[in-house]
């Protein structure tokens, strides 16, 4: 059972009043994009074994999305932010480096 | 004019603990930036409450306000002056990007009272209502078996719990099970 912290709420939220809303930071192709572009971005998702970067949303609290850094074999959860940023912050990145030796790096 | 009735029309059931319906509530839901210049003091002098801090929730004049998201409040007040207050909201913030509404029949409030009060959320919710993560003056949004809800305690015996009125029966009918007698687990002992 995940538990994150609803970092509008400041609570521990546990899995069940949340929802899962898949991989962050996808950079979305509109119009003008190619075919390829435009079906990596529909389809194409990392599904790592180990780090991920997730979207979720509050569902039964204050209702906001927010982002999560977890472990998808241990389900450590690293860290949650808010979900007004396009990529992860700096310091979280640096600390789950320093946790996970072998990880490739954000992006 | 018509006569108010709440969802559950004053149903009330006992267990080892007490559910009942709390009756027409006056409830007034305010979207805003709380954190905006002269936001708290119009919601002070419009409704006497301050403006609480994240989960919090504030009382005053009879009247509470609580804290349900990072830009909005809901306030608590008698049924027949949510119309009048929900007007007073606007009028203060007029100018502000701000919006108050009447929305008193928009959910149900119910009042959990008994010694085994904690214990019988306990049952229903993933929060932690243990008394060293919760009590009075705090505000939970969460989520009841299967559907959103949210409660805060008004003293150190009684929750108060409010869901949709849509679902008020299957909230009402979830609290007087886990409430049955012989249903007792004595999680939180000594008197809590």
């Amino acid at each position: 059972m995940l538990i994150l912290e609803c970092p509008y709420c400041g609570v521990m939220a546990d899995e069940t009043e949340l929802a899962a809303g898949g991989e962050a930071h996808l950079k979305r192709e509109g119009p003008g994009s190619s075919d390829a572009d435009f079906e990596a971005y529909l389809f194409d998702r990392m599904n790592p074994k180990g780090v991920h970067f997730e979207r979720w949303r509050h569902a039964s609290g204050c209702g906001k999305w927010f982002h999560a850094a977890r472990n998808t074999v241990t389900l450590e959860v690293y860290g949650t932010y808010s979900a007004q940023v396009s990529e992860p912050p700096k310091a979280l990145v640096t600390a789950i480096k320093r946790k996970v030796p072998g990880w490739e790096g954000w992006m | 004019m018509s006569e108010a009735v709440s969802a559950l029309a004053g149903a009330t059931y006992d267990g080892y603990c007490k559910v009942s319906d709390a009756g027409p509530v006056g409830m007034v839901t305010l979207r805003g930036d709380l954190a905006a210049k002269g936001f708290g003091a119009a919601v002070k002098k419009a409704t006497g409450c301050a403006v609480p801090g994240q989960g919090a929730l504030t009382s005053a004049k009879g009247r509470r306000l609580a804290w349900m998201s990072p830009d909005e409040l809901l306030l608590f007040c008698g049924y027949d002056e949510a119309g009048t207050l929900a007007t007073a909201l606007g009028a203060a913030l007029a100018g502000q990007h701000a919006l108050a509404v009447n929305v008193s029949d928009a959910r149900v409030v119910l009042h959990l009272e008994g010694v085994g009060a904690r214990e019988v959320m306990a049952k229903l919710t993933p929060a932690d209502v243990s008394p060293e993560a919760f009590g009075p003056g705090q505000m939970r949004r969460t989520r009841l078996a299967q559907v959103a809800a949210a409660f805060h305690m008004p003293d150190a015996a009684r929750f108060e719990i409010i869901a949709f009125r849509s679902v008020a029966a299957y909230v009402f009918e979830l609290l007087s099970t886990a409430a049955q007698p012989g249903g007792e687990v004595g999680l939180f002992p000594a008197g809590e």
